[in-house]
């Protein structure tokens, strides 16, 4: 087969979503971020959503969502993102509105906002990449950074004497009635994406079925902040943070399944 | 005659956002304000106009919800009181910077930190300077009666969503308890969705159609250049507000040759101390700005070369009477402004002012 064989569109086994923008992403090679975009570009195209969805970026290193997806998009304060979503989907119901927040936006910043906008169960998607750390400003600790990691403000590392314990958010919300799916997925490798793309999917519908709040939590890698390759950053968090922050469904009111079981 | 009522402040602020085709509210109870929610709670207006009301988990939650319903082109408002208003400024500032119309009242009470729940002005500065970070500016309105919170909350957002800017209304806890006679205002319809997509789909985030780019709302510009070019679109529309939105009330001014400058319920109290002052054969005038930013400065202008000082009564430390200066400075004039304030939650007396004024301007 020659390359003209191979290009033609009948061969073609995968495509770039047309959502996707093609602005030159400021992530870092590695990151989470650029590929749960994509996730979220492709389930906006197949889905038929453009013209109904409105993303929130949060204050973060996803600050820049808007850059990435063709969608309407509004800029958050920190942390704020839960609110702003309320706000935008109490007054325009008929939309499809989903947050996107990094765990120092949603974990500590705006731990109220998220913690009440999944107990008055606002019809949105929140996407929570966990990377463990602030990735935004240079590394330091996260809520959600485990214990003995080594950050930027935990130098030797985290010490829950001194810094108290890494807050597991996803099982917080999962307990609440507002949320009718709540998962954990991550996104390091092809079946991981795939089944990270399964869960975001899930999310989607279940708000297009006004159930109330969906929460997809994505274990994340920053491998820049963690100060490893992409392949070590990889394979630190198969190994450190799996084990703390298992994945797999918390809630899934389909199945009526019992609320966490971490 | 029209739909006339005996009513709270408080409540006909509620009222009139129902009337005026409001399609939000979200607020968060303190005092001297709750009843604003407590009346929409009641009304229900969403079986009527379709209006929502939310009670927010903070005023924090509360501007931010409002900073996302107004990026979609709709009506809508928050009330607090000063702490709350405090807690609301960064995303006040936000949604300046964003460029997005909303409304945000302020029924104040007495400060520094919690304070007092008696009324107060001493948000003032806090208003008309911006009050969160950055350069940026409210439209600030200030009622003296009943009558001007019903008028005021349709008057704030036509002018926001001329200027696509944050609007307040700065009242205090007198008015807003107040009982007055109120002729409350006609139903206006809410905008459908189609109408909002054509008066602001140009920027607002209604969902993006293949007919136009996408809609972002952010106030985030990395690149100097563009963030100062922003910056100077921002003061080139307060600018315009100043040329063009400067709103006050005179009374007995014709003759006047001392002037008291008062906004709100000290503007009530300084009519009775005209009156009394003319008793006493001093010719006395009251001179009420209406519109806080942008200060009627003009008029001050006007009325400088013909008078022989100012008195500023405010219930605060001395705010407003800053700006009275410099409207006086920048007319090129040299005459006298003094400073009377009650604070703390004490409204002053009609004859306090008056003494005031003789104490300043007539002692020796
Ligand atoms: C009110 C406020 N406080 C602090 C900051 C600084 N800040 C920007 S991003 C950030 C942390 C973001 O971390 P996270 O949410 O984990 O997202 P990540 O960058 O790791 O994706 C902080 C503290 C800010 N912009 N606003």
């Amino acid at each position: 087969m020659d390359v003209k064989e191979i290009i033609k569109p009948e061969n073609q086994v995968y495509g770039k979503t047309e959502l996707l923008t093609d602005n030159v992403m400021h992530y870092c090679p590695g990151c989470t971020h650029g590929v749960v975009h994509k996730l979220m570009a492709e389930l906006i195209d197949e889905m038929g959503l453009q013209e109904k969805a409105i993303g929130v970026a949060p204050v973060g290193c996803a600050v820049f969502a808007y850059n990435y997806i063709d969608i309407d998009w509004q800029e958050a304060a920190h942390g704020r993102a839960p609110a702003v979503a309320t706000g935008i989907v109490r007054i325009n119901p008929e939309k499809f509105v989903f947050t996107y927040q990094g765990d120092g936006d949603l974990a500590s910043i705006g731990a109220a906002e998220i913690i009440h906008a999944c107990n008055r169960g606002e019809n949105i998607l929140v996407v929570f990449i966990n990377n463990g750390i602030y990735g935004m400003t240079g590394g330091q600790m996260a809520p959600t950074t485990i214990e003995r990691m080594v950050t930027s403000t935990t130098p030797c590392g985290r010490d829950t004497e001194l810094n108290g314990y890494p807050l597991k958010m996803t099982d917080l919300v999962a307990q609440l009635p507002g949320t009718s799916y709540v998962t954990r997925q991550s996104a390091q490798s092809a079946p991981a994406v795939r089944k990270c793309k399964r869960a975001l999917k899930k999310g989607i519908k279940n708000v297009l079925d006004k159930k109330g709040t969906s929460f997809v939590e994505v274990v994340s890698t920053c491998n820049s902040g963690w100060k490893m390759t992409p392949v070590k950053a990889n394979e630190w968090m198969e190994e450190n943070m799996f084990p703390f922050y298992p994945l797999g469904d918390m809630k899934d009111s389909e199945k009526d399944k019992p609320v966490s079981n971490n | 005659m029209g739909d006339l009522r005996l009513m709270k402040g408080n409540e006909v602020l509620a009222e009139a956002a129902i009337r005026c085709g409001c399609d939000g509210y979200f607020g968060y109870p303190i005092t001297p304000q709750s009843e604003v929610m407590e009346m929409l709670m009641f009304r229900e207006p969403w079986n009527e106009t379709g209006m929502k009301v939310l009670q927010a988990e903070s005023e924090v939650a509360a501007i931010n919800m409002l900073y996302g319903a107004a990026a979609t082109g709709k009506k809508v408002l928050t009330s607090s009181s000063s702490p709350g208003i405090s807690l609301m400024a960064e995303g006040i500032s936000y949604i300046a910077g964003a460029e997005l119309p909303c409304l945000v009242i302020n029924v104040q009470r007495g400060g520094p930190g919690l304070g007092t729940i008696q009324p107060s002005q001493a948000d003032y500065s806090q208003a008309v300077k911006g009050g969160g970070h950055g350069d940026y500016k409210m439209i600030v309105l200030a009622p003296s009666s009943v009558q001007e919170m019903n008028d005021f909350v349709d008057l704030a957002f036509e002018l926001a969503f001329k200027y696509r800017n944050p609007a307040m209304i700065l009242t205090d806890g007198a008015i807003g308890q107040m009982m007055e006679k109120v002729e409350l205002s006609d139903y206006k319809k809410r905008w459908t969705d189609e109408e909002v997509i054509e008066k602001w789909g140009s920027w607002a985030t209604t969902g993006k159609p293949s007919s136009r780019e996408r809609n972002v709302i952010t106030s985030l510009e990395l690149d100097s250049e563009k963030m100062e070019a922003n910056n100077q679109r921002f003061q080139k529309k307060y600018r315009q507000m100043e040329a063009e939105e400067q709103r006050y009330e005179t009374f007995q001014i014709e003759d006047a040759e001392y002037v008291l400058v008062a906004f709100g319920t000290s503007a009530r109290v300084c009519q009775k101390s005209v009156e009394i002052a003319r008793e006493k054969g001093l010719k006395v005038g009251l001179l009420r700005p209406i519109s806080l930013f942008p200060f009627p400065k003009n008029i001050i202008g006007e009325l400088a070369p013909k008078v022989k000082g100012f008195l500023s009564v405010e219930m605060n430390a001395g705010q407003m009477v800053e700006d009275i200066k410099l409207a006086v400075h920048e007319a090129g004039c040299t005459r006298r402004v003094e400073f009377f304030g009650r604070m703390g939650g004490i409204i002053p007396t009609p004859g306090e002012v008056v003494d005031a004024l003789e104490q300043n301007f007539l002692k020796e």
